[in-house]
């Protein structure tokens, strides 16, 4: 098994999808614990994949080679390293965390709960294969297979306006991920031999108008996917429409395939392309940084708050990328990791108290610090941690982007610092509007987090409190990674 | 070689042929309809048995026919093609009133001809053979004789079909004229001199009218909404898929071997024409409420993606033809199967009919969502093989333009295909759940289910097969 770990890692949510499809219809309550156990045996097949992962080494690690269309020389090609390690523990905790919030979701125990947890295991399996394949088609397949299930879970369990929010995420990622298809057959003909083997494609040289057509053919897939500014407005309607726990993983997940995209393929691909485009990225980051926040300002209601927020934070992502150099790409990657975990977190929590109140809308509530005291602090707890706090993993992750952008050019970073502080403006405006002043009489019977509730949030405080302290349980697994591909794409 | 040497290698033709016959006959001595049909599938089986593939490309009754890999390949395709249709037939209720037992004598007859189109080498015998196959297709659309839209069906079908035949017939009697032969080859190498070469370009054009309309290119697939509608749903399911592949194959070997020398001048008109099909359909499929229309427009569609490889014109190319084919006959056959299913249930083929299919009835859905998601290209199914097939010989080939067309076109095309989808998982349901499908659907399904699921995860196992 250890030899094969990370195609367990890949399929056994697929195994628990199929095993879901099996179960009889007179025990139709053993489904989430099915899902449960799924998620569960991913997060330790993670776990010892961690054990075995040898931190100081650049390369891929526990590869897994064989031969898929021997016709196209496409192989099942798997394997790991500083970069995408750290996506993989974040999938499997989101994945695990997000299957425990499914639970008591209403929507999703309305019925049709088998659909509902087939899905979510497919999905987890793609998630898992974007991050780990090491193949540009299987990439593409992996990549493509999360949409579909996506599609259902936002357009069967969705709010009111699902059915909208599911295809024009499908459509616009589609979209995208079509033009990386006709890059990803770009790159496989330009290359002698001809090949999708990511190991031999870096290195091979490539004339620069080659690298600029096909690097903005991938940026088109990855940019969709971020979203970074003008393809941003698919999120604000996926994130609202969709259910908690998709939320989360939305945006916990599957934001951050994007920017892995441009760290794995784009950027060691077509090195001289990306330096090309460098300052039109940290144009794209500032932009995404300024409208995202000054938009999440602008908010009434809550989840669409956070899901603006994440325009913004995600915008760091990109700045970190922009730097081109060890600081900017360690604050990106780390960024990618807390983002997940906070702003995943901030969504469960705006599901707690929809779950409640039935509403989303801030002006509504009030007061709620009195009468929800642990969910007060909970929330405000990560409310921190967006905005920057010290001591919690956002700010160490910001600082870094910061830092590094600094090094590239003064003025991106000083626009991108107006980002945090509109952080702290919407955030903490936000814990005003719901904990503080004065309780609004129709919450009077609100009733405090529950612990199942509680334990969705724990194991992600666990991680922001511990990176904010000591970052470096998390930055020594990706450092060599992204000092070695620093060093190949130096120009 | 002569007559009598090629008999041996002509044997599932024949059974073919003489099953067709015999189906005829029994027709007249059996009550149950229903054996005739079985009778007729047993034929297809023992004709598939049978085939063998051929080890060198076989010029057989005097050169008439040629028996190569190519032609070997479009043979599987065209059994199965009618295999799958006289077994959705069999649960196909209008038919049972009368007449059932000619109709599944004509689809052998069918098979039989679309294997001449496939192997035919010769201008006479393209001829005739498309001709025989269009003669066939009249009938079966024209099949249900008191139905007011299958007769509109047949008439347009036959008005336009007629039309297209003539032009092409036309353009035959140039390369006669040129070249004082009907040998494809020969036509071939009396062109490549320079002074005929006005007169190939008209040859080449007026092909393409005769043939495009066979494969529903644009503009000359006007007749194929109006005829899909209106057929009974099984013909409809099989013309979509089977005369329209070896419409194809025809072109491609007239293209290949009478007018290779001219790539340059055909090609770029194949890549208008192509780029036209797709928009057209993916266009105009976007506002249909007929579900058969619906895949009308959308086989239009996938009609101009395969034309690409065609307009290409390279080795991946032909291949991208030949793996396409295969991909888009699996899964169109089973999106009929379901439609076929539907309507039986519900006597509809409104699209409003599969409003909650998802509760109405769960496989039916499923596999009709995994059907459409084929034909939207999506991984890992098999129109994403066939998807990818075409856009690498189009990129290979450097037609970039063509490529990112396509792709714009597979994005609006999955727009569409979802609102069925839609209409199946995230409407309410209208009605009560429908019963189980008959044993000869259910069996079709989870064979085009199967096919569709392993082309797409196991694509080297088929290519091998068919590529060599």
């Amino acid at each position: 098994m250890t030899s094969h770990i990370l195609s367990w890692i890949v399929f056994t949510p697929l195994i628990g999808a199929v095993v879901v499809l099996f179960v009889p219809k007179s025990v139709t309550h053993w489904i989430k614990w099915v899902a449960l156990l799924t998620t569960g045996i991913v997060m330790a097949l993670t776990c010892y994949a961690l054990t075995i992962f040898q931190t100081a080494q650049a390369g891929f690690q526990m590869v897994e080679r064989a031969s898929w269309i021997p016709q196209f020389g496409v192989q099942y090609l798997l394997g790991t390293d500083g970069i995408s390690f750290p996506m993989v523990f974040l999938t499997a905790i989101i994945s695990l965390v997000a299957c425990l919030a499914s639970f008591p979701h209403v929507r999703v125990k309305e019925g049709r709960e088998k659909e509902y947890y087939f899905l979510y295991l497919l999905l987890e399996t793609g998630m898992m294969g974007t991050f780990l394949a090491l193949d540009l088609f299987l990439f593409y397949v992996l990549w493509e297979v999360v949409l579909v299930p996506m599609y259902f879970l936002i357009g069967i369990w969705g709010g009111p306006r699902r059915e909208y929010a599911a295809i024009k995420f499908f459509l616009y990622t589609l979209a995208g991920s079509l033009f990386m298809l006709l890059g990803i057959l770009g790159v496989y003909f330009a290359a002698e031999p001809h090949t999708f083997d990511m190991t031999q494609l870096v290195g091979m040289p490539r004339s620069l108008l080659f690298q600029q057509v096909v690097f903005m053919a991938f940026f088109l897939g990855f940019a969709i996917k971020v979203p970074i500014f003008p393809f941003h407005t698919w999120l604000p309607d996926a994130h609202v429409e969709a259910p908690t726990p998709i939320s989360v993983i939305l945006a916990g997940v599957l934001l951050k395939m994007g920017t892995y995209g441009f760290l794995r393929f784009s950027y060691p691909l077509f090195p001289e392309a990306t330096h090309w485009f460098q300052p039109a990225m940290a144009v794209l980051a500032i932009l995404g940084i300024i409208y995202g926040g000054f938009v999440a300002l602008a908010q009434t209601d809550f989840k669409k708050m956070v899901a603006y927020s994440s325009v913004s934070h995600m915008g760091f992502v990109l700045l970190g990328l922009a730097a081109l150099n060890a600081n900017g790409f360690r604050g990106a990657m780390l960024q990618m990791f807390t983002h997940g975990t906070i702003t995943g977190g901030l969504f469960l929590l705006v599901g707690v108290l929809y779950d409640r109140a039935h509403t989303r809308d801030l002006n509504d509530f009030g007061g709620l610090g009195a009468k929800m005291p642990s969910y007060a602090g909970i929330l405000t707890f990560f409310a921190l941690a967006s905005l920057g706090l010290p001591g919690l993993s956002g700010f160490i992750s910001e600082f870094l982007a910061l830092l590094g952008s600094y090094q590239y050019s003064k003025v991106v970073t000083g626009l991108s610092t107006i980002g945090i502080i509109l952080a702290a403006a919407y955030l903490l405006y936000m814990v005003q509007r719901v904990l503080l002043g004065k309780l609004n009489p129709k919450w009077a019977g609100l009733s405090d987090i529950k612990t199942p509730e509680v334990l969705t949030l724990v194991p992600l405080m666990i991680l922001i409190l511990g990176i904010g302290v000591y970052p470096r349980i998390i930055l020594d697994y990706m450092i060599p990674t992204l000092d070695g591909l620093l060093k190949a794409i130096k120009v | 070689m002569n007559a009598i040497e090629s008999l041996k290698y002509f044997i599932p033709e024949l059974v073919l042929l003489g099953g067709a016959f015999a189906a005829l006959t029994l027709d007249f001595f059996i009550k149950q309809k229903k054996l005739v049909g079985e009778f007729s599938l047993l034929v297809i089986v023992l004709a598939l048995c049978l085939v063998k593939p051929p080890t060198q490309s076989l010029p057989l009754f005097f050169g008439f026919f040629h028996l190569d890999a190519f032609a070997h390949f479009f043979r599987y395709l065209a059994l199965g093609a009618v295999g799958v249709t006289i077994l959705i037939s069999l649960s196909y209720a209008p038919l049972k009133k009368r007449y059932a037992g000619e109709f599944y004598g004509l689809f052998l007859f069918m098979a039989f001809a679309l294997i001449l189109v496939a192997t035919a080498n010769n201008l006479l015998m393209i001829f005739l053979a498309v001709e025989f196959v269009s003669m066939l297709s009249y009938l079966l659309v024209g099949f249900l004789k008191n139905d007011p839209k299958s007769k509109e069906a047949a008439i347009k079908y036959l008005l336009f079909g007629s039309v297209c035949s003539a032009v092409m017939l036309y353009g035959m009697s140039f390369l006669y004229g040129v070249s004082g032969s009907l040998d494809l080859s020969v036509i071939g190498n009396a062109l490549f001199y320079a002074p005929f070469k006005p007169l190939a370009i008209m040859a080449v054009l007026f092909f393409f009218v005769g043939l495009g309309f066979k494969i529903s290119m644009a503009p000359f697939h006007m007749w194929a909404p109006d005829v899909y509608e209106g057929a009974p749903t099984p013909v409809t399911a099989f013309l979509t898929v089977a005369p329209k592949a070896l419409g194809f194959a025809v072109l491609a070997r007239v293209l290949v071997t009478a007018f290779g020398h001219f790539t340059n001048v055909w090609s770029p008109v194949l890549v208008i024409l192509s780029i036209l099909t797709m928009t057209l359909g993916n266009i105009t499929a976007i506002s249909q409420s007929n579900i058969k229309r619906f895949l009308a427009y959308s086989s239009i569609a996938q009609a101009g993606y395969i034309l690409m490889g065609l307009a290409v014109f390279s080795l991946l190319g032909r291949d991208a033809i030949l793996i396409y084919l295969l991909a888009y006959l699996l899964t169109n056959l089973g999106a009929f199967t379901v439609v076929l299913f539907v309507g039986g249930e519900t006597q509809s083929d409104s699209l409003d009919a599969y409003a909650g299919l998802s509760k109405r009835s769960p496989t039916a859905a499923a596999m009709f969502t995994v059907f459409l998601l084929s034909l939207a290209g999506l991984p890992p199914l098999a129109g994403f093989i066939g998807k990818y097939y075409v856009f690498a010989a189009a990129i290979q080939g450097n037609f970039i333009m063509l490529a990112v067309v396509a792709a714009i076109n597979s994005a609006i095309a999955a727009y569409y295909y979802f609102r069925v989808i839609r209409l199946m998982y995230l409407t309410p349901a209208t009605g009560p759940a429908f019963p189980a499908p008959s044993k000869s659907l259910t069996t079709a399904l989870w064979i085009l289910f199967l096919g569709v699921l392993a082309l797409g995860v196991f694509p080297s196992f088929f290519i091998t097969r068919i590529l060599g």
